[in-house]
């Protein structure tokens, strides 16, 4: 499979303010996206998550090493235009991302400054708004909308650009579980059917379960890799850094504490119901 | 109490004056504020009048709505009158008294002042009521476009009046917020002197800018992402377009013009 995006030794530290020394984030972070996976970025406050996520389109630009999305180096400053319309980034305050005062005219914000024809707007923003089943909002005034709704239709602004890939930086932070449950169902759904790359950083371990990939980034650095599996049973390694397992994997974790003899990758509800009932009649 | 600001106030509709491009009724409004400064007498203000009240009666936008936008213009209403009537020398004196002298003149000339800016102010309504905030701007940057050549920012000026039209809504959510919060703190903003007031308003306005500021922050990285990169190259989703209707508002207003000004030309 091509590589969405890869991270190769990268280098970078915010620069200080009058003389003071800057923060150094990345001392030389390794890191690939397969194009068309899904994969979610976790780790604690201050980990360097959102730092990596705007490395993605050149919002930052490394210190010392490389960043390519889709084969274009991030510092080239003439490939800008060509990167951000291929990674589309979702921000956590969805109010702070919505430009226009109507619905439609937000959505159609990213292919207009693309320079795209009229009627190919029109046409792709009526499809952006149906992928995000947003479509009969299109007229709405988005200050009257959900949190939920409205992150929705920033997700529908970016889709609007086609993008291979889109990078979610904790898109469900400030939502109601309902806004929640509605913006992972949207971004499933477009990772599964339209085969867009999806990089979600999050805080929320259900929402990183649902990834095929998960990425945990610690003090700069990758702690662990692999399939939600791999990694959520690794619970002390998790817990050493300051992050929980999902609830399922923490209650199998205490029990086996007590002595039973319980797996840890038991994700899913039923699952671990599953794992608890024959444990117990054993 | 911030819920009734009103602001771009937009009544959306479907009648011949909606469905005027904003270019046309932004050009209309200029044609008919200087008719309405060209004209003198009764007749010519007769005629705007009937005028005005068709494109009120077309347009379907409730009178009432109308006189509500009216009431903050009272006081200068009568500012304006007080100020006409006894500064106007004339010679049919009507009321000597003291160093007050009303003059015939004086009150005429007041009453037509008046008349003037109530017709003022009622087209600008029409204007805004008929027209949205979006398309407004959109009309703005269009009539501005050959200003472009004289190194005037037209684009990134009607960009700033959508995104500040955006935002009323969210800033006002936001102070309503803080109020609360330094209302569950003990701050007190409804008795007192008015220096009293306007001091405890401090603490609402100074949280209200910092945030301001981290939102066009946030709002500036976003956009970049979705490849803003100023006017140049930029298209539209919705372009403007002349109908014949357009041209009909343009022969009414170039009509009416020029009916003014033949009347004034002959005194009437």
């Amino acid at each position: 499979m091509a590589t969405a995006i890869s991270v190769e030794h990268l280098n970078y530290a915010y620069p200080g303010v009058d003389n003071t020394p800057g923060v150094a984030v990345f001392a030389d972070l390794n890191l690939t996206v397969e194009e068309g996976s899904f994969v979610a970025i976790l780790g604690s406050n201050g980990c360097g998550k959102s730092t990596l996520a705007k490395h993605f389109n050149s919002i930052l630009l490394p210190s010392g090493g490389k960043v390519y999305v889709c084969g274009m180096d991030t510092a080239n400053d003439d490939l800008l235009i060509k990167i951000r319309r291929n990674v589309g980034m979702v921000f956590q305050n969805p109010d702070n991302q919505i430009v226009a005062n109507v619905v439609e005219e937000d959505v159609a914000f990213g292919p207009e400054n693309l320079g795209i024809a009229s009627p190919e707007i029109r046409k792709r923003v009526d499809n952006a708004l149906k992928q995000v089943g947003m479509y009969e909002f299109r007229a709405h005034a988005p200050h009257l909308l959900s949190g939920g709704q409205k992150q929705r239709i920033a997700i529908a602004g970016i889709i609007a650009m086609e993008p291979k890939c889109i990078v979610l930086d904790e898109p469900t932070a400030m939502l109601d579980p309902k806004g929640r449950r509605e913006v992972m169902d949207t971004v499933l759904k477009l990772n599964r059917e339209k085969g867009i790359t999806v990089v979600l950083i999050t805080h929320h371990m259900d929402e990183a379960a649902q990834a095929q990939r998960v990425v945990v980034l610690h003090k700069g650095d990758v702690a662990a890799d692999g399939t939600p599996k791999e990694v959520f049973s690794q619970v002390e390694l998790l817990h050493r850094i300051g992050l929980a397992a999902p609830e399922t994997v923490e209650l199998c974790y205490e029990l086996r504490q007590n002595g039973l003899h319980l797996p840890l990758d038991r994700l899913d509800i039923e699952e671990c119901a599953q794992a608890l009932y024959a444990e117990v009649k054993a | 109490m911030l819920k009734d600001i009103t602001l771009g106030q937009f009544f959306p509709g479907n009648s011949f004056i909606h469905r005027l491009d904003p270019r046309t009724k932004l050009v209309m409004l200029v044609v008919y504020i200087v008719a309405l400064f060209v004209a003198t007498s009764w007749i010519s203000y007769a005629v705007m009048l009937i005028f005005l009240v068709g494109c009120i009666l077309i347009s379907k936008i409730p009178g009432k709505s109308i006189v509500r936008g009216m009431k903050p213009m009272v006081i200068i209403l009568i500012f304006t009158a007080v100020l006409n009537i006894f500064m106007t020398a004339g010679e049919t004196v009507w009321l000597h008294f003291w160093i007050i002298t009303i003059t015939k003149e004086g009150v005429i000339r007041a009453f037509f002042m008046v008349i003037r800016i109530l017709m003022l102010v009622t087209g600008t309504f029409l204007l805004t009521y008929t027209t949205s905030p979006i398309a407004l701007t959109d009309g703005l940057e269009s009539l501005l476009s050959p200003l472009k050549k004289i190194k005037l920012p037209v684009h990134e000026l009607s960009m700033m009046m959508c995104i500040a039209l955006r935002f009323i809504p969210t800033l006002i959510e936001e102070t309503d917020k803080i109020m609360s919060a330094q209302k569950a703190r003990g701050a007190d903003f409804e008795t007192g002197s008015l220096i009293d007031r306007v001091k405890a308003l401090v603490p609402i306005l100074i949280p209200l800018f910092v945030s301001a500021f981290r939102r066009a922050d946030e709002l500036a990285t976003a956009m970049e992402c979705r490849c803003y990169h100023g006017g140049e190259g930029r298209t539209k989703m919705k372009l403007l377009r002349y109908t014949r209707w357009d041209f009909e508002a343009y022969a009414a207003g170039v009509i009416l013009l020029c009916g003014i000004i033949i009347l004034a030309h002959f005194g009437l």
